[in-house]
């Protein structure tokens, strides 16, 4: 099905680039191992859409690379990449911050943590972004926020709604206070939607912490979660550590969000598509 | 444990020394001048051998150091009739922030930060300076009547992090912090923020979006704690004196990324020495930059804010 999704490309009315990225996320190939219950999955290629890496046993969304996440949410052939080319330097000069980027690109095949461009879902055209936790768990430094930034300036010229699909551990501390400030960056940027009125939803999914959920993640019009995802400012190990006692079941998680008034909604990923193709259908222009 | 720092302590010593026999001078009435101008000039030397030469832990452990002045007595040495406001409206009244009104030199400012304890007591009641959601929303309430009522705002900063508990996540504390994010962003009337002693990451950041980022000299700004960062990179959180050099955390590392604008100089052997002499320092900093901020029209002054954020952040573009 991946296969299918960068084949039918050529035909598409979108100019498409070489995506550099692989078909299957990096550590699990044919076999993974449900991260909530230990149920092993089979995910034979070509599979995903008929479980989307969800667990049989327990429904436990498993994690997907960027590229999978894109193949189950676009119109097949659609997506075009913003800034395919960018890459993180080390401006600390950070101990083995670089050999983890080397190791982290060959891994995943990608640039950066993040994947941004533009493409339909449902023929109705959009901005997205897409963080993958393969990556250096997701975390933002420079490259990340530089291109959700683009991203959403991008949204504001073409007039465009957005999707980000979130996934982070948080700032990358490797990347010292120059990632804490890609937070104010980000977060300046939806200001800027906001006020174009473009729309902005913002789709949770496991784990998304730290520098990224205090920013633009928790900015969305429309706060989308998947089932059972870890959602939070701190960590639940910090917060154990600080306060000195254990946390209850579910915090934290998804369904704790939706209860506090986090999230607007907690979609399953097999309706997830269907569900954001009718948000962008209720805010079409005319 | 002794409370004071340990690099401090010559220092220390031969103030001691110093008082002893000037106290003694005066009982005895005997002249003892020129024994103590000798002793002050090596004091002073001494000063400016350790205060010149600290390393980033060091630096770290005076930003955090009891005796530092903290945001209340800023507040207190540059400020007039000091009015404070209290609540979120929402939820409580966070007392790791302080809110309100006062005057700077007769014109009516906006004044908010963070607030630190001075003994265990006090810090258990503002605790330890690490705020809540409802902190984060109390601070924008008053950001946005400073907006509403065109008063500029001045910010202190000086806290190890948002609180990281069950409460605050249940109250929402990254998408608090994330609307400070937002709303500072664009707010309409200038910002002036003050890094006076420690800034822990989001909880720090929250406060500081603004038109001129001015920092104490022994001030940090790090977007971890360097006992965190050497947990994560080396499992070892006694390591934080390497954490601290790899961070760049110091006022002198962020002036050069271009992350601040002015570094504040404290007197010789730190602020915690001469409250009143660090305050001029800043008071005259936040007079110069306010008078400054005052001649742009509010359109530029929210167009070069984002501008200033926007291009914080080091990458290579091939082909570009």
């Amino acid at each position: 099905m991946l296969r299918d999704f960068f084949k039918k490309a050529k035909s598409s009315k979108y100019a498409v680039l070489d995506i550099p990225g692989r078909a299957v996320s990096p550590k699990d190939e044919e076999m993974i191992k449900c991260g909530e219950c230990g149920e092993v999955i089979y995910c034979k290629e070509g599979d995903l859409e008929k479980h989307y890496k969800v667990c049989k046993k327990c429904n436990y969304p498993l994690k997907l690379t960027a590229m999978e996440r894109l193949s189950l949410i676009l119109d097949a052939g659609s997506f075009v990449e913003y800034d395919s080319k960018m890459e993180s330097k080390n401006p600390l000069n950070f101990p083995e911050y670089e050999d983890k980027l080397v190791a982290a690109r060959e891994s995943t095949g990608l640039k950066e943590a993040v994947v941004t461009g533009e493409g339909t879902i449902e023929n109705i055209p959009l901005v997205i972004g897409v963080m993958d936790q393969f990556f250096i768990s997701a975390s933002m430094g420079s490259v990340v926020g530089e291109k959700i930034t683009r991203a959403l300036e991008t949204a504001v010229e073409k007039k465009l709604p957005i999707i980000i699909f979130s996934a982070s551990g948080g700032a990358r501390m490797q990347e010292g206070l120059l990632s804490l400030m890609q937070m104010a960056k980000t977060s300046a940027a939806v200001a800027k939607l906001n006020s174009s009125g473009q729309l902005f939803i913002s789709v949770l999914t496991n784990p998304t912490t730290g520098g990224v959920t205090a920013s633009f993640a928790s900015l969305g019009d429309i706060i989308i979660a998947e089932p059972q995802a870890l959602i939070g400012f701190a960590g639940p190990r910090v917060i154990e550590q600080t306060i000195r006692q254990k946390l209850p079941t579910g915090f934290q998680r998804a369904e704790f969000q939706l209860q506090h008034g986090m999230v607007d909604m907690i979609v399953e990923r097999k309706d997830l598509r269907r569900t954001l193709s009718r948000l962008l259908l209720m805010h079409k222009r005319v | 444990m002794s409370n004071k720092l340990e690099f401090d302590r010559p220092i220390n010593e031969l103030e001691v020394k110093i008082n002893e026999l000037k106290i003694f001078s005066e009982e005895k009435e005997i002249s003892l001048d020129k024994e103590i101008e000798v002793l002050e000039e090596r004091l002073n030397r001494l000063k400016r051998e350790i205060y010149e030469n600290l390393n980033p832990w060091q630096k770290t452990q005076i930003a955090r150091y009891v005796e530092r002045p903290s945001t209340m007595d800023y507040i207190k040495y540059i400020f007039q009739d000091f009015i404070e406001l209290h609540g979120d409206r929402e939820f409580g009244d966070d007392k790791a922030m302080v809110g309100g009104l006062a005057f700077l030199n007769k014109s009516p400012v906006t004044l908010i930060g963070h607030r630190k304890g001075k003994g265990i007591k006090e810090n258990v009641l503002r605790n330890f300076g690490m705020p809540h959601p409802e902190g984060y929303r109390k601070v924008l309430r008053l950001m946005r009547q400073a907006e509403k009522f065109k008063r500029p705002i001045i910010s202190f900063i000086d806290t190890p992090g948002a609180f990281p508990g069950i409460g605050a996540e249940e109250r929402g504390q990254g998408r608090a912090i994330a609307e400070n994010l937002m709303a500072l962003s664009c707010l309409k009337t200038p910002i002036v923020v003050v890094i006076c002693g420690e800034g822990g990451s989001g909880g720090a950041l929250a406060l500081s979006v603004g038109d001129r980022i001015c920092m104490l000299e022994h001030a940090v700004y790090s977007v971890i704690s360097p006992e965190g960062c050497a947990s994560i990179l080396w499992k070892d959180s006694n390591r934080a004196e390497d954490a601290a050099s790899v961070l760049k955390i110091t006022a002198q590392d962020l002036l050069e990324f271009g992350i601040i604008d002015v570094i504040i100089p404290e007197p010789l052997g730190g602020a915690h020495r001469d409250y009143q002499c660090t305050a001029e320092n800043i008071k005259d900093v936040i007079m110069n930059q306010l008078k400054e901020l005052d001649k742009v029209p509010v359109d530029e002054l929210i167009k070069n804010r984002y501008n200033k954020f926007r291009k914080i952040g080091e990458f290579l573009e091939q082909g570009k």
